[in-house]
């Protein structure tokens, strides 16, 4: 996807982030959020490699090896910032403590279950702690591509790889729409310019009930 | 600098430790943290057939991958190993075996034995067959939990800021996460330091790991890869 089109979606995806929240970010487009974010919220972003309270990226020359968010790359810290292990991270997303997890997937299922951590016998990294976080933020938003690199629909009726978590997705944001999971059932929401609902339908796997006012997102 | 436990030591100490079969243990997320020196120790014993618990298979030439690269584990659990391909490579040779568990699940199963505790009760992953399958389930206050065993090891290997002689550790930033558990949970914990004080100059208040967890404590020279970003 086009960088444009990414930062497309990191922009709506931080529209959700409001002041006070516990936020915690995945890698890939879920990483550009922050550039959106509206000045003067009071955020904490955590990381499970024991950060609560990340800030930017530092500029070239100032980055510090060992202050890295869990994608491997150099950060920086903001007022207010702590540090502690790997237990106490994960402790803090299965408490419940983390307001809202952005991340990536490859698959969702209309009632909100997560596929996004092994394609059987092509790719098998791990879940990391994906499993933690899709069962336990208090909300989850779905940052990815509307359809895979074949063409192929990732929004379906039944996820075809094995699942991450069961009906934990609450929004997605595709490169063409957004939708909400609401009891198990797919809402349209929001429509990207300039996709129209048939091209969505087309590329989606499942039925989804579409809102009365749909909101077209220009820019 | 005064040795009164007998805990400071060099490489090449740290290296008679290691031997064909073990189990080891290291600190680190994605190489943060985890001990160059050490890992080159491994590297030079030529210890083989191991079995590798840590948070991640590393990257191909940082931090624990340098040791997966050459396929000196049989085994390795972890939570990913999506950031070494080689380890994939390796898994889908079968000649890895790899565990995954969940990332939380992990830190607590290495904290719950440096604990002195045998498992962990969690509902993550109860639904899933890949995690659940094999493990004891139980039902408590009316919630259903998987049994998830301690983990502990022959030698587990750490990366800290400071040490003193007691082997007191203090980390660094990001590069604590997962350190300050597997430090515990060594039989025999060795902890490699940028910078080793003498007994005193640490503040109580401010120590992470208390070096009764530690065994022996060696000098750093800092990493030797080159990181992903640079």
């Amino acid at each position: 996807m086009a960088i444009e089109t990414r930062q497309r979606m990191a922009k709506r995806a931080a529209k959700e982030i409001r002041n006070g929240m516990v936020v915690n970010l995945g890698i890939g487009i879920p990483s550009l959020v922050p550039d959106h974010l509206a000045t003067g919220l009071g955020v904490m972003f955590h990381a499970e490699n024991g950060i609560v309270g990340m800030g930017g990226t530092p500029e070239t020359g100032q980055e510090d090896e060992n202050l890295c968010n869990a994608g491997g790359f150099p950060v920086t810290t903001l007022l207010g910032s702590s540090y502690f292990d790997s237990a106490v991270a994960f402790g803090m997303i299965r408490k419940g403590l983390i307001d809202l997890s952005i991340l990536g997937s490859l698959q969702v299922s209309r009632k909100g279950d997560l596929a996004n951590w092994i394609i059987p016998g092509k790719k098998v990294p791990g879940m990391g702690g994906a499993m933690e976080l899709a069962g336990k933020a208090r909300k989850l938003i779905v940052l990815m591509s509307h359809t895979d690199r074949n063409g192929s629909p990732k929004i379906l009726d039944e996820c075809t790889l094995p699942l991450t978590a069961l009906q934990c997705v609450d929004m997605i944001i595709t490169d063409m729409a957004v939708f909400t999971v609401e009891q198990e059932e797919l809402y349209l929401k929001e429509v990207f310019a300039p996709y129209s609902l048939d091209e969505i339908a087309s590329k989606t796997g499942c039925q989804f009930a579409i809102e009365d006012t749909v909101i077209k997102i220009e820019d | 600098m005064d040795n009164p436990f007998g805990k400071l030591a060099c490489q090449e100490q740290a290296m008679e430790l290691f031997h064909h079969g073990m189990t080891l243990m290291y600190g680190g997320f994605g190489g943060v943290g985890t001990p160059p020196a050490l890992i080159d120790a491994l590297l030079s014993s030529g210890a083989e057939n191991l079995t590798l618990i840590g948070n991640d298979a590393g990257f191909p030439e940082i931090g624990i991958g340098k040791i997966v690269s050459l396929g000196r584990a049989k085994k390795i659990i972890a939570s990913h190993i999506g950031s070494n391909p080689v380890a994939g490579k390796l898994m889908n040779e079968r000649s890895l075996d790899v565990e995954f568990s969940p990332q939380g699940t992990l830190a607590e199963r290495i904290r719950a034995g440096g604990m002195g505790l045998g498992a962990i009760l969690t509902d993550i992953g109860i639904n899933n067959k890949s995690v659940a399958s094999g493990k004891k389930q139980l039902i408590l206050n009316d919630r259903e939990y998987l049994v998830e065993t301690a983990l502990t090891a022959d030698v587990s290997i750490v990366y800290a800021k400071k040490a003193d002689p007691y082997g007191n550790l203090v980390f660094d930033k990001s590069a604590r996460n997962t350190n300050p558990l597997v430090a515990m949970a060594g039989n025999f914990t060795i902890a490699e330091a940028d910078e080793i004080v003498p007994l005193g100059f640490l503040d109580p208040e401010e120590i992470i790991t208390p070096g009764v967890f530690v065994d022996m404590v060696i000098p750093s020279s800092g990493v030797n890869w080159k990181w992903a970003w640079q």
